[in-house]
């Protein structure tokens, strides 16, 4: 997880595009100077940045589905649920899966698990573009091949 | 069993918080009702789920954008509805 980058998956361990799921892994760092102020002397791993995670990883399964000819941008989360606190250095497993694929839009059921137990989980509406330019595309291509991504060209 | 226009002026009061009796056919979604694009993705994922259908949002928006189609055609709720019967009876032909 490079929270300066906002790259918070770090590896995507399986890709199920007839299943419509994805599983990724991500770990936190231990020092962060987000954790300096979040917080002082109780580090926590921002609730947002966990429905992020999700999002990303959700993202990383429709990209999959739509073969890079589409990004997907969040749109709206729903019933987001933050089980329990999520600190630095522990180890993210993160899945999605596919609830609806409408025109323009996917929604998403994603979740967020530390040692096995549900630590958040969201659902969450993306729009699907095309890329709006090719740089995002082509960033978009570098970090996948950085998370193990199983490019499906 | 309900109308189709029912149907959908009942998914659009729960997902807007609009109240029931203010919603009328000739209602449009976006100029009347004041309904947004993000909202019309809730509207459009239950009525995706209540008929089984998809509803061709992309395509629509392009038709309006390229100066093909208005948004009276869409959104106006007896011109959706009558599109929703038509893609339910295109579902079972």
């Amino acid at each position: 997880m490079r929270l300066e980058y906002f790259q918070l998956i770090d590896r995507i361990v399986a890709l199920d595009l007839d299943a419509r799921t994805v599983k990724a892994q991500a770990k936190i760092p231990p020092t962060s100077t987000i954790f300096e102020g979040h917080f002082p002397g109780h580090p926590l791993m921002p609730g947002v940045l966990l429905i992020e995670t999700m999002a990303q990883t959700s993202g990383w399964l429709i990209i999959g589905l739509t073969k890079f000819e589409r990004m997907a941008f969040l749109a709206s989360v729903r019933e987001a649920k933050l089980r329990a606190f999520v600190s630095p250095g522990q180890d993210l497993t993160i899945t999605a899966r596919i609830v609806h694929e409408g025109s323009g839009f996917t929604i998403t059921k994603a979740a967020i698990e530390v040692s096995g137990k549900v630590v958040a989980e969201s659902e969450l509406t993306f729009r699907l573009t095309p890329f709006p330019d090719p740089n995002l595309r082509a960033g978009m291509r570098l970090v996948a091949a950085a998370i193990d991504f199983p490019d499906p060209q | 069993m309900s109308s189709t226009f029912d149907t959908v002026a009942n998914i659009i009061a729960e997902t807007c918080d609009i109240p029931r009796e203010t919603i009328k056919p000739e209602s449009h979604a976006i100029n009347d009702l004041g309904i947004d694009s993000l909202d019309f993705l809730d509207i459009a994922f239950a009525i995706d789920k209540a008929f089984g259908i998809k509803l061709p949002l992309e395509q629509w928006t392009q038709e309006v954008n390229d100066g093909k189609a208005t948004t009276e055609q869409y959104f106006v709720l007896d011109n959706l509805c009558a599109r929703i019967d038509g893609l339910v009876a295109a579902k079972g032909a």
